[in-house]
């Protein structure tokens, strides 16, 4: 696993014409997990495609080791930063190994054949992601969280250095939630690929991440551990809410309670 | 871990054999139907007698039979079915939905109207008649595109919006069929529903090219299309160059269409039904390029044959395969009204 630096510095991009990101600076840490939270409409996922190319800046650059990706040849970057869309599509019928093995997509050219290393790298995604057993099955007849799973191992077979992720959890029952952050957190630690990706959960978000980055209005509002950047000022701040932060019992990483104007002891009859 | 990545790899080498398999019996099918239509028609001609043919020999009764009538007839009705089956197979892929075939969205009806403008009211022929009828092919698929461009492009907007266009387009060209002089029902039915009556050998040349030029393009692009199924951002991801992608895949497609109908005119449903009958015999096999292609063309001999043949009165081959297309076409309506699925 070679280190890579990813940078986006004065980062502005948008939609016809409408700013959503507002020259935001960030370096995204190397080989560590790191989880970008804020509120609706705050940015976040206009980061990350703006992160990976989906999305031209208006102002600013991304720079991956040092160049801008937008300038990159599109295949060498798909080499090195893979992405995970919000909700990808997956073509009637496709099998399981089949939208695995497009991940190789990258390393193919126009006369290149199948190689032995592409089999490894499927098989090592889907033995990684424990979708092995699903391999001949069609995609479509999978539950939500076998589906994300496979997708992940797409993702996996493309053997990036860098993944995006934006809001791998969502729609999913809080058990596959967990194998899901759990799985990248494997991914992390063994392969030591360098993870970013959107959560809506800020519990779950200060538990996995090792870097939390909480945004609003378009720029970072804050960036650090999750014990630096998720307080109760943050939550203020960024979501207007009150609350009270404890320690999680289980990860010893702080923890969000939100304060609304029921149910709460003492203040009326639960 | 070594028996089970042996395992995906001969499910991997099954899957590409199946798939060579399923080219090679598409194949043998072409060159079967297209010995047929050289050797019985009204006459049959043994098929010793059609290869001496073919080589150049004469042969007493049947050089003029085969060698004008019937070889012209069945070359163009192949290269067309090619043209056809290719281009309208490349635009499902690439919207992601079978109804989003050329003829169904206009392009078809489009380069229809132009060519009969050419050869009708400016009394034009030959190449210019195919140039004007890709303009015109392009131009349509820009003003469908154009027209139901809002925040990206939305597949079941762009399929409403094609549909009319195409229904404008198809009263134009018979508007000017009605008002022209002197205009028989044979080329008239060509311009309508599409036909392979009066074939002669130049005018496979057009054909060649487009195949040759746009049909190598789109095949050397099949990998980046096939991508485009998972979606634009996954694509993106996946290092496909989305934007380039598609108007590589447009240009072409169109061409190959648009060339195809200026020669033959309009055979109904061809591009339409190709890509998900191919889509059946290859299954999630490999790339449906190929396979759809040659399924074209076998529509469009077998169509032909049917309809010269096989009838007690002839037709051309584009009410044949209309026919074969239009309760297809109902079918999908429903099916994608109510799941919203793709090729």
């Amino acid at each position: 696993m070679t280190d890579h630096t990813l940078v986006a510095t004065g980062l502005s991009a948008g939609y016809d014409g409408k700013e959503i990101l507002q020259g935001l600076d960030l370096a995204i840490p190397s080989g560590r997990i790191t989880v970008v939270v804020g509120a609706n409409a705050c940015g976040k996922s206009t980061f990350l495609r703006t992160l990976s190319r989906l999305l031209a800046p208006t102002k600013g650059h991304v720079l991956l080791d040092g160049a801008s990706i937008h300038r990159m040849p599109a295949r060498q970057l798909a080499r090195t930063l893979g992405l995970l869309p919000q909700a990808p599509i997956a073509p009637e019928g496709i099998t399981v190994v089949d939208l695995v093995s497009r991940g190789r997509h990258p390393h193919k050219s126009l006369f290149s054949r199948w190689t032995r290393g592409d089999d490894e790298a499927v098989d090592g995604a889907l033995a990684a992601t424990k979708t092995f057993d699903l391999a001949e099955r069609p995609v479509d007849e999978l539950s939500g969280g076998q589906r994300q799973r496979v997708w992940i191992a797409m993702a996996l077979a493309q053997e990036t250095d860098i993944l995006l992720l934006d809001e791998p959890t969502t729609f999913l029952d809080i058990n596959h939630q967990i194998d899901v952050l759990d799985l990248l957190t494997d991914l992390n630690r063994e392969r030591g690929t360098t993870i970013v990706m959107v959560l809506h959960d800020l519990n779950l978000a200060a538990r996995y991440a090792d870097a939390l980055v909480a945004m609003a209005g378009g720029r970072i509002h804050a960036f650090g551990t999750p014990e630096e950047v998720l307080t109760e000022d943050m939550v203020r701040k960024v979501f207007g809410l009150e609350s009270r932060v404890i320690s999680d019992p289980l990860s010893r990483r702080p923890m969000m309670l939100p304060i609304g104007r029921h149910k709460m002891a003492g203040n009326e009859a639960a | 871990m070594q028996p089970t990545i042996e395992r995906l790899a001969l499910n991997r080498r099954r899957r590409t054999r199946r798939h060579r398999t399923a080219v090679l019996t598409l194949l043998i099918l072409v060159g079967l139907l297209f010995g047929l239509t050289l050797s019985v028609g009204q006459s049959i001609v043994a098929p010793v007698d059609v290869l001496r043919i073919l080589i150049g020999e004469p042969v007493a009764g049947a050089s003029f039979t085969v060698g004008q009538l019937r070889l012209p007839r069945a070359g163009l009705a192949v290269l067309s079915g090619l043209c056809f089956g290719l281009g309208g197979a490349a635009f499902q892929i690439m919207l992601r939905n079978p109804l989003a075939s050329p003829d169904i969205i206009g392009i078809t009806s489009g380069a229809g109207a132009a060519a009969v403008f050419a050869i009708v009211v400016l009394q034009m022929s030959g190449p210019m008649v195919s140039l004007l009828a890709v303009g015109a092919g392009l131009g349509v698929a820009m003003l469908v595109y154009g027209l139901s461009f809002r925040n990206g492009v939305g597949g079941t907007r762009l399929i409403l919006v094609g549909i009319g266009v195409s229904a404008m387009l198809q009263s134009v060209i018979a508007t000017i069929l009605s008002t022209a002089p002197s205009w028989s029902l044979q080329e008239a039915m060509r311009w309508l529903t599409g036909s392979v009556n009066g074939a002669q050998s130049q005018q496979a040349l057009p054909l060649l090219l487009a195949l040759g030029v746009f049909g190598g393009v789109l095949l050397s692009r099949a990998r980046d299309l096939d991508a485009l199924r998972l979606g634009d951002d996954t694509a993106s991801a996946l290092g496909v160059r989305v934007a380039q992608t598609r108007m590589v895949v447009i240009v072409c497609a169109v061409g190959m269409i648009a060339v195809a109908t200026a020669v033959t005119g309009p055979i109904a449903f061809v591009a339409f039904l190709s890509g998900p009958i191919a889509a059946r015999i290859v299954r999630a096999n490999g790339s449906l390029l190929l396979p759809a292609a040659l399924v074209g063309a076998i529509l469009v001999l077998a169509g032909d044959y049917l309809g010269q043949v096989l009838l007690p009165s002839r037709y051309p081959v584009g009410v044949i395969t209309g026919a074969l297309g239009a309760p297809y076409l109902l079918f999908l309506i429903v099916r994608v009204n109510r799941t919203g699925g793709s090729l």
